[in-house]
């Protein structure tokens, strides 16, 4: 049949749009084809690896699996919605950054993405819990250590507690004793 | 883009209805995370589709005048797994959908779509079949209902007729009122991991806690679709609480289950672990209802 086309109206990084899109095309096609936002990344394409996550009325989403008519009257925020005017970095990407939470950088805007969510919740997460709510992504860099350690540092400067942020050591661990010295 | 022939929109119920009629040969999409996906792999490419994932009117969790618990088919997993509703009286099927796929598989997909795809590894099935869910149909003749072991027809085929949509699913009072249950699943991984198998007990206990007043207990993958052991929970009904007749209880199961060998898992694997799970949730759900197991 011909092509099918239809307007969708959405809020996109706290900016309202209006974009024609083809009813074929996925909330990946049009994030990064219509608003060049590449920070959604084309990883499986079947919802598994989590690299194309965008938040949708705060709730994280695979966009691969999404279809773009469905952002109608929707409130979207993806990786580029983070950083500050002049292009500062948000406190849980610095945190990536400083964890070595990276490495490709493929899986990471959408790992970001559902941290995001998670340190903005206001609720502080168990270990297990942290580890479940980011199980909806794949690294096959890093190992996910360091990335678990970056979101559980972050949640806990949210809640204001600096000083047990501090102590996440490489186990990921907040109440884990400090190491010995070296002899 | 997907391989989609053409897509219509609904915008209510009615709306789908009428489409479905008018276009025979269009599947219904909801939350995607079946459909789009076997488009994706070809299995369902050049399809049209008949979306009804923007009708609202589909979502959320409530108690009807018939002190039913009523849950929209279009309500996403984490919806369910978050609603107060559904925690006071039903927390097992909130724990249940907790375990599908990963955190954003559950915020788009539905527990409509979860019934309707026919699948016997479902996490939501064995909690609705172990909770007599019944499910509530809208098409050109009206509104029926059907209790969902007779929705369930074999191997991804449900009762759905032309131009029907499934609107709700119903879990009455009288199967809901003082129950307690408790879900396991059995899979390789902990996140996006299909259930080897599904075990999901309940249990009603008379009011001095020390006898089954009513034991249901309903498998996935455990046979080529959702089901229930019903001799073994005709065994323990009205018996007293204790470890002889757990364990019969769980030994039983053997004679209504009809697990297959799959590339998942053998048969003999999940008789084995059905007998455990059917033990372990057995007790769990004693433990929530308040009441204690005499050596």
């Amino acid at each position: 049949m011909s092509k099918q086309y239809k307007v969708v109206h959405c809020t996109i990084n706290g900016k309202e749009v209006e974009q024609i899109v083809d009813v074929r095309a996925s909330l990946t096609d049009m994030l990064r084809n219509d608003f060049r936002l590449t920070s959604v990344k084309k990883g499986c394409e079947v919802g598994e690896c989590g690299a194309c996550t965008v938040i949708i009325d705060g709730e994280g989403f695979n966009s691969c699996i999404y279809l773009a008519v469905w952002a109608e009257g929707k409130e979207i925020w993806t990786l580029e919605g983070l950083t500050g005017p002049g292009g500062e970095l948000s406190d849980i990407q610095q945190a990536f950054i400083d964890e070595g939470a990276i490495q490709c950088g493929f899986c990471t805007p959408g790992f970001i993405m559902t941290s995001w969510e998670i340190v903005n919740s206001g609720k502080e997460y168990s270990d297990d819990e942290l580890r479940k709510l980011l199980s909806g992504h794949l690294c096959r860099c890093t190992g996910y250590e360091n990335i678990f350690r970056a979101v559980k540092k972050t949640m806990l400067r949210h809640l204001g507690k600096f000083e047990e942020a501090e102590k996440v050591n490489s186990q990921g661990i907040a109440d884990y004793p400090e190491p010995m010295p070296f002899m | 883009m997907y391989d989609i022939k053409a897509l219509y929109e609904a915008e209510s119920v009615q709306d789908a209805i009428r489409l479905l009629q008018e276009h025979p040969e269009a599947q219904i999409l909801a939350g995607g995370s079946d459909v789009l996906v076997q488009i994706r792999e070809g299995r369902r490419a050049g399809v049209e589709l008949v979306s009804i994932y923007m009708l609202d009117e589909l979502r959320g969790v409530s108690i009807d005048e018939e002190e039913n618990i009523r849950i929209g088919s279009l309500t996403s997993f984490s919806h369910i797994t978050k609603d107060p509703i559904i925690q006071k009286y039903i927390n097992v099927l909130g724990e249940a959908v907790d375990m599908v796929g990963g955190p954003q598989i559950r915020a788009i997909g539905t527990i409509g779509g979860n019934t309707c795809n026919g699948v016997t590894s479902a996490d939501s099935a064995s909690t609705l079949m172990a909770w007599d869910a019944i499910i509530e149909l809208t098409g050109p003749e009206g509104v029926r209902r059907v209790p969902i072991k007779d929705f369930y027809i074999k191997a991804k085929v449900v009762d759905i007729r032309p131009a029907e949509i499934q609107t709700a699913i119903l879990i009455p009072k009288e199967s809901y009122d003082r129950c307690f249950g408790h879900y396991i699943k059995y899979s390789m991984r902990n996140a996006l991991d299909i259930a080897t198998t599904g075990c999901s007990v309940n249990v009603r206990l008379s009011d001095d806690k020390k006898t089954f007043e009513r034991v249901r207990i309903g498998y996935g993958v455990a046979a080529p679709i959702p089901c229930r052991a019903y001799t073994a929970e005709a065994f323990l009904n009205g018996k007293e609480i204790n470890d002889e007749n757990i364990k019969k209880f769980a030994e039983t199961v053997l004679e209504d289950i009809n697990p297959r060998d799959s590339w998942r898992a053998g048969k003999a694997l999940r008789q084995h672990i059905s007998v455990v799970m059917a033990e372990r949730a057995l007790r769990e759900s004693i433990r929530l209802a308040g009441g204690v197991v005499n050596e």
